[in-house]
């Protein structure tokens, strides 16, 4: 199953049974809206709070993906997930609500990709036959949390990003109908320095780039392998970053279509996302969502995502410490 | 990776999109204007709805702008004009009063006196302590150069 330096090739690959996705207002105004099986008006779903709401999204989320893999709860036998929060208590909380036995996993943005790839080789060496992976975001928790207060007025430069309000998840299973999980590459911490917390895209690109490059190396594969890359939310400023970095380490990215899911959620030129979106439920959505319904049509054969981590606290960033950032990339089949 | 930590850097730093001091300075000019441009009008009012001193009607004046920030940040507007405004909405006796409420509303969630009182400051409490502490040293040049008791 080990392929390579740090790839998992999974030779019975685990199927993707079904997802959920499940976003706010402003990810419903994007031009993905229609991938997604459920959009809220408001950012508080009828919460008394942002971090109720933000499990709100996560429940209702894994709710949709176990019935569209037409299964019950009790089927699930385990749920992989992880969030933005302190402590993760989104996906704990909401794993409570699911009964099922839990692990919880932190690779900030990068958790979409991780636990995906952690449920898949759950499955695929046997540990499981139904595994539910999940992960969710909240633009006021993380503001919250990160941040500023949501109301304070501070001005935002052009290189932050805005937090996707969703969730995603997936039920991951040993037999079945649906896009295939081939391979799962994990990231090394990579942290080149950046230290400014409003220009994570510069921070992460270079996780991106390093375990794209050794994915690519671990499976001997082109980029031309895949129809699509896409990282999770490296948006206007990382995005091109990443682009030019494996350009110039001889990666030939003309083969194929290299984008970011940050870039893809939003219309980055009229809604004021700044550099374009970010959070665990960016790339979360836009695979599960948008890519796998590509995917169903038959527009897309495979896609590799590689979604990146900021993998840095309030805390440390007061400290006056770099960002460390990290990259899962998985690679996914019709 | 090819690249050193400070090689990195500075390639990042090329590809950073710009920020326009020169129209930020402009916006900041006129959002703060405006908003001094209000308070002069409440002023105003005040001076002539109650017949009052210049003096007198600041303190009335002060409260009203307070009010008025606090409305706004609770109807979710004043961080949209901010983004926009940037420093002409910071420095004001309203941005003072935004970031109070907007911690304020924040942590209500977690109670009022865990909550709304302990993190009623938390942007705001820099202010009070570094003016406090400028006043000091303010206080004290003026008592050395400017004549004590006068």
């Amino acid at each position: 199953m080990k392929q390579g330096e740090r790839t998992w090739a999974f030779p019975n690959p685990p199927i993707i049974l079904a997802a959920g996705t499940v976003v706010g207002p402003d990810e419903g105004e994007g031009p993905l809206s229609a991938d997604f099986d459920l959009v809220h008006p408001d950012m508080e779903l009828q919460q008394p709070s942002w971090e109720k709401a933000e499990r709100a999204l996560l429940e209702q989320a894994t709710d949709i993906a176990i019935s569209n893999a037409q299964l019950k709860k009790d089927d699930i036998e385990y749920f992989v997930g992880g969030d933005l929060l302190n402590q993760i208590i989104s996906s704990t909380f909401a794993a409570r609500t699911i009964g099922a036995p839990y692990i919880g996993v932190f690779g900030a943005c990068s958790t979409s990709m991780e636990t995906l790839a952690l449920a898949s080789l759950m499955v695929a060496s046997g540990a499981g036959d139904k595994v539910l992976a999940g992960t969710s975001s909240h633009n006021c928790t993380v503001e919250k949390q990160f941040r500023y207060p949501t109301e304070y007025g501070s001005q935002k430069p052009p290189t932050a990003q805005y937090t996707v309000t969703g969730a995603g998840a997936a039920v991951v299973a040993r037999e079945g109908d649906g896009p295939k999980v081939t391979a799962a590459t994990i990231g090394k911490v990579v942290d080149l320095g950046i230290k400014d917390p409003f220009n994570m895209g510069a921070a992460m690109a270079p996780a991106a780039v390093d375990t794209i490059q050794a994915h690519l190396q671990d499976t001997g594969r082109e980029p031309g392998y895949y129809d699509l890359i896409v990282t999770g939310d490296l948006a206007g400023v990382g995005h091109p970053i990443a682009r030019e970095l494996l350009l110039r380490n001889g990666v030939p990215l003309q083969q194929t279509t290299f984008n970011d899911c940050g870039l893809m959620i939003y219309d980055v030129a009229k809604q004021k996302v700044q550099a374009g979106g970010s959070g665990c439920a960016c790339s979360a959505v836009v695979t599960y969502g948008h890519l796998l319904k590509r995917m169903k049509k038959g527009e897309l054969k495979r896609i590799l995502v590689a979604a990146t981590g900021a993998l840095l606290s309030p805390l440390s960033f007061q400290q006056g410490e770099s960002i460390p950032c990290i990259a899962h990339a998985v690679s996914i089949e019709a | 990776m090819s690249m050193s930590a400070k090689e990195y850097k500075q390639f990042a730093k090329n590809r950073e999109p710009g920020r326009s001091v020169l129209s930020n300075c402009v916006r900041a000019f006129l959002a703060g204007g405006a908003i001094c441009l209000i308070g002069q009008g409440v002023q105003e009012f005040y001076k002539a709805a109650f017949n009052m001193p210049t003096q007198k009607a600041g303190d009335p004046t002060v409260a009203t702008m307070i009010l008025l920030s606090v409305i706004l940040t609770s109807l979710g507007v004043y961080d949209k004009i901010a983004q926009w405004a940037g420093a002409g909405s910071a420095v004001p006796v309203t941005g003072f009063a935004n970031s109070m409420s907007s911690a304020a509303i924040e942590h209500r969630s977690e109670g009022l006196v865990l909550g709304v009182g302990a993190n009623m400051f938390k942007l705001a409490g820099s202010v009070i302590v570094f003016g406090v502490v400028a006043a000091f040293f303010v206080g004290i040049a003026h008592w050395l150069f400017g004549g004590a008791g006068r």
